[in-house]
């Protein structure tokens, strides 16, 4: 068989640059044939080798007391206390996610499922973080931007689908999440997928080719020709054609996976792998080249062992291939048969493809020939290390945000129209799609600031909680960075955790631009600052750039996966008002904070104006103050004010919930303030509490003993949601009302398929 | 007294069954491989909720071939106490053990939430510790529930007694708005003629313990333990 010579156009196609190939040559002493080609192009990638990204992830920190494996491995793993220990990451699929929405969310999945067990740990709850386009136009909206938003629609349903279907065969709870809109997601939707799975701390497991001579062995589906070059497709803007790319999003098998689950971890348990590794991304070469890498080891591969779904197969596709469900094993010498039988039990193909060698090379062989030769270390620590441009974006004064209405009348039209904006609307409609209580942990449900799941027979719960705010971040990257780990924490917090680590997931554009690489770099310096000072290190995470169609790019999104303990079950604290009678408390105080906030997205049509200021030491002060109390058994409910300010905040903590109905509330704002300003601000580092009266002297206490501010600022009872701004009546109408006006939303724009044929047209 | 709990390749509320039965419940429990073509020293098998075989023929159709199930009838058969959660229920229909069949819910999605379900009948293995019209709250998680059965089973079954649970609302009522799949006459679980082989979509695994929300399903398993614990008394 005769193989394509490698010429300049050929390389161009591979995405590599004159000056890599240049460099490629020199590392290998020789030109590459048409495999290494292809093996450098997605090891190279920016998806495989945070080319532009590596220089600026230094600066975040990785180490804590808790942190037992940071990044560099399939997934980071945390100490909890108790013998045990959480595997957790959150990994972006995006580009396939577009192209294909169903299959590209749900192998998505299959994918950070995989980064997870393969730590050792049984997957336990899972989160997305979703971004989409708008999924409703104004009545004078032209054809386009109604396809566009039909288009939305369609990618947000099979998205939620394709998460659903994987999720809930395989057997693993969703727990949680969120999902926001904007414009710009329109084109390039965000599909960020996290999982925590737990293990006994000396069941931890690496990515290595430890032990020369140990037996490489592949596990799981046979490969096929699907997914060829989906890494290179994730490091590369679309352009019109994106359809075309449709062949290179792989198709998903939960079933398959769940085996997969089952048979590894009894391999595991058993003693009898020394390193395993996904064959996510780039597929059989950057589990076989990483795992060598790791363990300053080569590998050597026998492709003619390779099980193969289709006939004819050539080198480069195999070693390219990233059909899912499959995984590299590096086995203990000797106890080869016993992992073969483990697998065979479970219906799953288990070869020996080759073995660990000490000299630093991935050798791929074929009919007893070398096809491939090149050293780990060239396709990984070698890979380019780009300093890109960095360029601060030209702009004007920010848009000074200040109340618009004329009238309280007015302010409370304001109000239930925030209260409808998809973003703060129910999120229901998605989460009832995913099974969120399979495996019999989870102890809050969807739908109060954190999930929370109990560990079986331990004292001890984990809360973990994903968040992001781009509205902030477009304005300011640096400050919105330390806005969203704040959030995540006081999500954490306000549920009764302390929180641990984080896992990140780093969406922006193409990174060849000066203004995104600018942004990129704030982002990390701003996310930094703000884990210094909650001390929650970062223990991995993903970096996804060219979010890019069309030369429109995204907002940079940072998602942040947070995780925390809760010390005992009676700490966990929901959102919700649980009884009447109690006294109303906020924590913190409210400024001038209107700009960048979905009170400027509702009133302006754009989020423009100064982000929220972040006071962090406050910040860490009214988070510590939160958990001190909760911890005393103080308050009944607690909840996180973020986005629409406490007017949203409050109104949350009154709709009604699993076994509870709805209870009403009077509360009175005062202040210099504009109403809007003392309604919606999104000022950070406030969480609404509600108590017995008999415990405000001390929940006052506390407060000021952090030197934090906290006042009564009303009383829980009957059904309406009353808020009076300066003794008048801003905000009036029955709990109830609300409540459907904010749960309608979604069902609405997702379950009226007339409306979505006829836009269509 | 043993309970059985079934593993085919895909199950994933097997594990969550097996810990209400030991831990919750108190009372020995085996896992029984798909392989198995006994159910063993077992007096009672549940089959748990998951995808058994990845359900990409239709609910259950794969898993019915599977040799365990050749011993779970003839276990059934003898009058041993069977049992079928959600996948386990579409398993039992599959193989004929009970009539009708697990349409795709109404509204064509995968439903995971909270319902209330009420007990129709209270002179069976798994219900004889509820009293009737005692509502559950127990939440159910599928794609395929709504319950189909043509006009002359679903008379039989009411005839004979064997709706053992319908959805409703908190206050027992059977409406339309508290049927969250579509299933005919509100049906969510139903037992065989001899009364020995129960299926129901909701997950009573999900709801014994009050830390997560409700405890109300533990009553459907304390009931199979005593009736097992008379069984061993009177034999």
């Amino acid at each position: 068989m005769s193989e394509p010579l490698v010429t300049t156009e050929l390389i161009r196609s591979h995405g590599l640059t004159g000056d890599e190939y240049g460099r490629i040559v020199q590392l290998l002493g020789r030109e590459p044939n048409y495999t290494e080609l292809g093996i450098f192009s997605v090891m190279w990638s920016e998806h495989c080798s945070y080319k532009s990204s590596r220089v600026h992830l230094r600066r975040l920190p990785t180490t804590g007391d808790c942190v037992l494996q940071g990044p560099g491995e399939n997934a980071g793993v945390v100490d909890i206390g108790g013998g045990l220990a959480a595997a957790f990451k959150i990994e972006s699929h995006n580009h396939p996610s577009f192209i294909e929405p169903y299959q590209g969310a749900a192998t998505g999945i299959g994918g950070i499922l995989r980064d997870v067990f393969t730590m050792g740990a049984r997957p336990l709850a899972a989160m997305n973080s979703l971004h989409f386009g708008p999924l409703s136009a104004g009545d004078d909206a032209s054809a386009e931007e109604r396809a566009t938003v039909a288009r939305n629609r369609s990618i947000m349903a099979g998205v939620v689908k394709g998460i659903g279907d994987y999720g809930n065969a395989f057997g693993v709870p969703t727990i949680g999440g969120e999902v926001r809109f904007a414009e710009c997601y329109s084109r390039n939707p965000l599909v960020n997928a996290f999982t925590l799975g737990l293990m006994r701390t000396e069941h931890i497991l690496y990515g290595r080719a430890t032990g020369v001579g140990n037996p490489v062995i592949y596990v799981g589906a046979k490969t096929g020709r699907d997914g060829i070059h989906g890494a290179t497709m994730a490091s590369e803007e679309f352009g019109e054609e994106a359809g075309s790319k449709r062949p290179t999003v792989q198709v998903g098998d939960p079933f398959l996976e769940k085996l997969l689950l089952e048979a590894c971890l009894e391999a595991m348990r058993a003693g009898a792998i020394v390193g395993i590794q996904d064959m996510g991304a780039a597929g059989l070469t950057s589990s076989s080249c990483e795992m060598g890498s790791r363990a300053g080891n080569g590998v050597e591969i026998d492709i003619d062992l390779v099980p193969q779904r289709e006939a004819g197969m050539t080198p480069y596709e195999i070693m390219l291939s990233e059909s899912q469900e499959r995984m590299l094993i590096v086995a203990v010498k000797g106890r080869e048969r016993e992992v073969v039988d483990i697998f065979k039990k479970w219906e799953l193909d288990a070869v020996v493809i080759g073995r660990v060698t000490g000299d630093d090379h991935l050798r791929v062989k074929k009919n007893g020939a070398i096809v491939a030769d090149i050293s780990n270390k060239a396709l990984t620590d070698a890979a380019p290390v780009y300093d890109r441009a960095i360029k601060r974006p030209e702009r004007g004064p920010l848009t000074e945000v200040t109340q618009v209405e004329s009238s309280l009348e007015e302010v409370d039209a304001t109000f239930m129209r925030i209260v409808a904006q998809p973003a703060i609307a129910a999120k229901e409609w998605v989460y009832r799609q995913y099974d969120h209580m399979v495996r019999t942990n989870t102890v809050v449900l969807p739908g109060s600031d954190a999930a929370v799941i109990r560990i079986k027979e331990k004292r001890r719960l984990l809360a973990m909680t994903l968040d992001s705010n781009a509205r902030y971040c477009r304005v300011d990257p640096r400050a919105g960075a330390r806005l969203v780990v704040a959030e995540a924490c006081r999500n954490l917090v306000a549920s009764g955790a302390r929180p641990l680590a984080l896992t990140n997931c780093l969406n922006f554009a193409s990174p060849e631009r000066p203004e995104v690489m600018w942004q990129f770099s704030e982002v990390i310096d701003g996310m930094a600052e703000a884990c210094e000072v909650f001390g929650t290190p970062v223990t991995g995470g993903n970096v996804s750039f060219y979010n890019e169609t069309e030369g429109r790019g995204i907002d940079p999104t940072p998602v942040i996966g947070m995780v925390g303990l809760v010390e005992e079950s009676r700490h966990i604290t929901t959102q919700w008002f649980k009884a009447e009678d109690r006294a109303i408390v906020l924590l913190g105080f409210t400024a001038d904070d209107l700009g960048a906030s979905c009170y400027a997205l509702e009133m302006l049509g754009v989020a423009d104006g100064r982000v929220p200021q972040l006071d962090l030491a406050l910040e860490r002060r009214v988070q510590e103050a939160c958990l001190k109390i909760i911890q005393a058994g103080l308050v009944e409910s607690a909840h996180d004010c973020s986005d629409g300010g406490l007017a949203v905040a409050i109104a949350e903590s009154c709709f009604s919930s699993y076994r509870r109905d709805v209870i009403g509330c009077e509360v009175d704002l005062e202040g210099q303030l504009s109403a809007a300003a003392l309604l919606f601000s999104e000022t950070p580092s406030r969480i609404v509490l509600s108590a017995l009266e008999g415990n405000i002297n001390q929940i006052l206490q506390l407060a000021r003993e952090h030197e934090v501010a906290a006042s009564v600022i009303g009383r829980t009872r009957g059904e309406r949601l009353v808020i009076n701004v300066n003794g008048e009546r801003a905000i009036d109408h029955p709990v109830a009302e609300v409540e459907s006006a904010w749960r309608i939303v979604l069902p609405r724009l997702l379950e009226i398929p007339s409306l979505v044929a006829a836009e269509e047209k | 007294m043993k309970f059985g709990v079934v593993m085919f390749p895909g199950s994933n509320c097997d594990h969550d069954t097996y810990h209400v039965i030991s831990k919750v419940i108190g009372q020995p429990v085996d896992f029984i491989w798909h392989r198995q073509s006994a159910v063993a020293d077992c007096d009672a098998v549940i089959l748990p909720g998951g995808f058994s075989y990845g359900d990409y023929l239709r609910t259950g159709a794969i898993a019915r071939f599977s040799p365990v199930m050749g011993a779970v009838k003839e276990f059934a058969s003898r009058g041993g106490l069977v049992m079928g959660i959600c996948n386990g229920f579409q398993i039992l229909c599959e193989a004929g053990l009970l009539p009708g069949a697990l349409l795709r819910n109404k509204n064509l999605k995968f439903i995971c939430d909270h319902v209330n379900i009420r007990v129709e009948a209270t002179d069976t293995p798994f219900t004889n510790r509820c009293q009737r019209n005692q509502v559950l709250s127990v939440p159910i998680a599928h794609g395929d529930g709504n319950y189909f059965c043509d006009e002359q089973t679903l008379a039989e079954l009411q005839r004979e007694n064997r709706i053992l649970f319908r959805y409703s609302d908190a206050d027992g009522r059977i409406t339309a708005e508290a049927n969250p799949n579509g299933s005919l006459d509100n049906i969510a679980g139903i037992c065989n003629r001899e009364r020995n082989v129960l299926g129901m979509m909701p997950h009573p695994e999900r709801a014994s313990e009050q830390q997560l929300g409700s405890s109300d399903g533990r009553i459907i398993f304390y009931s199979v333990a005593d009736t097992l614990a008379e069984l061993a008394k009177a034999s």
